[in-house]
């Protein structure tokens, strides 16, 4: 039997099919306006991936904020369910999520069953999520890949103040101007979300051990800044945007 | 973006003087110093009432903003500084007023000053370039309860901004637009002005115009100070200040929004804080007379 | 005078009301806040009177957290250290 897990996110849409317990195709694709469209999109390169059909997947669960625009789906779960659900499967030791997303960041305890026992949420501004970092590329004109490794440059602490990223847009723009170092802005930026992650985590108490998935983990700027703030070492997946599909898989697979 | 642009409230520097007083009249010469973010405003009194006033564009140093302004209202009237007994200054977070006798906080000085020019006024609702406050107060325009929005564009001037570029529609014009359209669209959810940019594009692409949009967005946004100004609770009379109170957009679902309408306040709702600062000088300087006199 | 500091964004509204009236500027809650949030000074009546410290006015949601740990009890060292119930948190 083929289950699907489709993660609608904000930006992109994540699709992982299993067969039994592995892996046999995933897709990740921008998502666009149209939710539902981009959706199909995700799920026809998934089932390219695997050689396979519509037909000969059984069940699909779908997460992620656009989940209830999947039509093909026929179960949803929320986000904490399925993160927790993946991290489990991928690190059956880990007690802590973080996850940080383009529009919402999380962090949540689980009992190492895949049950979540608590949570704590970053959403709608976008100043605690990783949107921030896609504004604030923009504002120092470079690509968003970039922003990381060009951080890593820097060893200073500038002070910034970046409460909104619509104040932090023309404080970037003052900072260029005043010669400013671009390496230095880009670890102030990333140093902003990882205090803001930071604290969030600790409202659901950190147990080792510690995982950081979503998108903006493969971000070694905002990985490295989390290590200083938080003070624990904590796993990275390979692939840590597409652990909440992996979670909706799981929960696909085993739905009776 | 990265150039710096012209605050689009259409306001002029300008200073005022009423002629018809001699300051050499008067006993007790006190002025107001108020520099915010975007402007600096200065106002002398003289014996409580009214002499000058002046309203320029705040430049890069507050100091130098401070001078300025305050010779706005000095400029050929032969009074210099030491002719005023006490000056206090006031404005948007450290500001630096080097000639002050002493500092006294915006919310108190915008209260005050917004009382002084219509005794009726109790609450005040200031929206700023990059700042919204609520202020109750009573009847000699002491502070009974504030709250300030300061963190977040969502609701300030800057968020407006955004979006007149985003649709490219001049900022002066968005109000009239605004209340211009036959349908409604719903309100733009989300409060954040960066997720609100992304729901703005949305609404194009399914079909509303520029002037549907910019009444979705406006209507978010006199909902979004609605609900802060009703934690504090809204008492007659009611006074908008600010620059988005020249944005009728706003302005009307506001007022609809609460069933209260906005009264005036003359000569200029911009001068609230300054003249507020002068006539906390007055008090301070009535103390200190009867300190030195007892 | 109901002194509100905070800030409310996207994600919610997060104020600290320090009411004045009730404030003997005892300072308690100076030295109970574990992040020294607050500060006793002369308001604008010369009276002394609790505030919040500027600079961390609008980032309390987040300096507050590890006060409001999502289970468990969560008595606020502020709140409850002040004898006249001059503090109080709207989240
Ligand atoms: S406008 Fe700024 S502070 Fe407000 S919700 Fe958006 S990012 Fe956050
Ligand atoms: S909740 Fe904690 S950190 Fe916040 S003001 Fe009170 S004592 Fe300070």
């Amino acid at each position: 039997m083929v289950a699907a897990g489709i993660d609608v996110g904000a930006e992109t849409v994540k699709v992982v099919l299993l067969n039994g317990e592995k892996v046999v195709g995933s897709s990740i694709v921008r998502g666009g306006l149209d939710r539902s469209k981009s959706a199909d999109e995700a799920m026809d390169e998934a089932l390219k991936s695997a050689g396979l059909s519509r037909g000969d997947v059984e069940r699909t669960v779908a997460t992620g904020i656009g989940r209830k625009e999947v039509e093909f789906a026929t179960a949803v779960a929320t986000e904490i369910a399925a993160d927790a659900r993946g991290v489990t499967v991928l690190f059956p030791s880990v007690r802590t999520i973080i996850d940080v997303g383009a529009e919402e960041a999380r962090g949540i305890k689980t009992d190492g069953t895949g049950q979540v026992t608590d949570f704590a949420k970053n959403e709608k501004c976008a100043a605690g999520v990783g949107s921030f970092v896609g504004s604030m590329a923009r504002a120092l004109e470079i690509q968003l890949e970039d922003m990381g490794p060009l951080s890593l440059e820097s060893d200073k602490e500038i002070p910034m103040n970046v409460t909104c990223v619509v104040f932090a847009e023309s404080e970037v723009v003052s900072l260029i101007h005043a010669k400013v170092p671009k390496p230095d802005i880009a670890r102030a930026i990333h140093g902003a979300i990882a205090t803001r992650t930071t604290s969030m985590v600790r409202r659901v108490g950190i147990e080792k051990e510690v995982v950081f998935i979503g998108g903006v983990a493969k971000n070694p700027g905002v990985v490295e800044s989390l290590k200083r703030h938080l003070g624990v070492d904590f796993l990275i997946p390979e692939e840590p945007q597409m652990v909440g599909a992996i979670g909706a898989a799981m929960i696909a697979a085993t739905a009776n | 973006m990265a150039e710096q642009k012209p605050e689009f409230w259409r306001w002029h520097e300008y200073t005022w003087r009423d002629e018809g007083k001699n300051w050499k009249d008067y006993e007790m010469i006190t002025a107001g110093v108020d520099i915010g973010s975007v402007s600096s405003k200065a106002a002398v009194m003289v014996d409580g009432e009214l002499y000058s006033y002046s309203l320029y564009r705040t430049g890069s140093s507050s100091p130098d903003s401070a001078h300025k302004a305050m010779q706005g209202c000095l400029e050929g009237t032969g009074m210099t500084i030491d002719d005023i007994k006490f000056i206090v200054g006031t404005g948007y977070g450290r500001v630096n007023v080097p000639f002050a006798h002493k500092t006294v906080t915006e919310i108190a000085c915008h209260a005050r000053g917004a009382n002084s020019m219509n005794a009726g006024v109790r609450t005040i609702l200031d929206m700023g370039g990059q700042d919204c406050k609520a202020i109750l107060c009573d009847e000699r325009g002491k502070v009974q309860q504030f709250l300030m929005n300061d963190k977040c564009a969502a609701g300030t001037g800057r968020g407006m901004e955004v979006v007149s570029d985003l649709l490219s529609v001049p900022i002066g014009d968005i109000g009239p637009l605004s209340l211009g359209v036959n349908r409604e669209p719903p309100p733009v959810s989300s409060t954040c002005v960066v997720f609100a940019k992304t729901e703005a594009v949305g609404l194009l692409r399914e079909g509303f115009d520029v002037a549907e949009v910019l009444a979705a967005y406006c209507a978010a946004m006199a909902h979004r100070v609605v609900t802060l100004i009703q934690r504090v609770g809204v008492q007659k009379e009611f006074a908008i200040t600010g620059g988005i109170s020249k944005n009728s957009g706003v302005v009307k679902r506001i007022e609809k929004e609460l069933g209260v309408e906005a009264v005036e306040i003359a000569p200029d709702a911009q001068l609230a804080g300054a003249i507020g600062a002068a006539n906390f000088a007055k008090d301070l300087l009535a103390k200190q007379m009867a300190r030195a006199g007892g | 005078m109901l002194a509100n500091y905070g800030y409310s964004d996207g994600s919610g509204t997060y104020y600290i009301t320090l009411d004045t009236d009730k404030c003997n500027g005892c300072g308690d809650c100076v030295t109970a806040c574990p992040q020294q949030m607050f500060l006793v000074e002369p308001d604008d009546y010369d009276d002394d009177k609790v505030v919040i410290k500027e600079a961390m006015r609008k980032d309390v949601k987040y300096l507050c957290a590890p006060c409001k740990p999502t289970a468990g009890p969560r008595e606020l060292p502020c709140e409850a250290t002040c004898a006249p119930g001059a503090i109080v948190h709207s989240w």
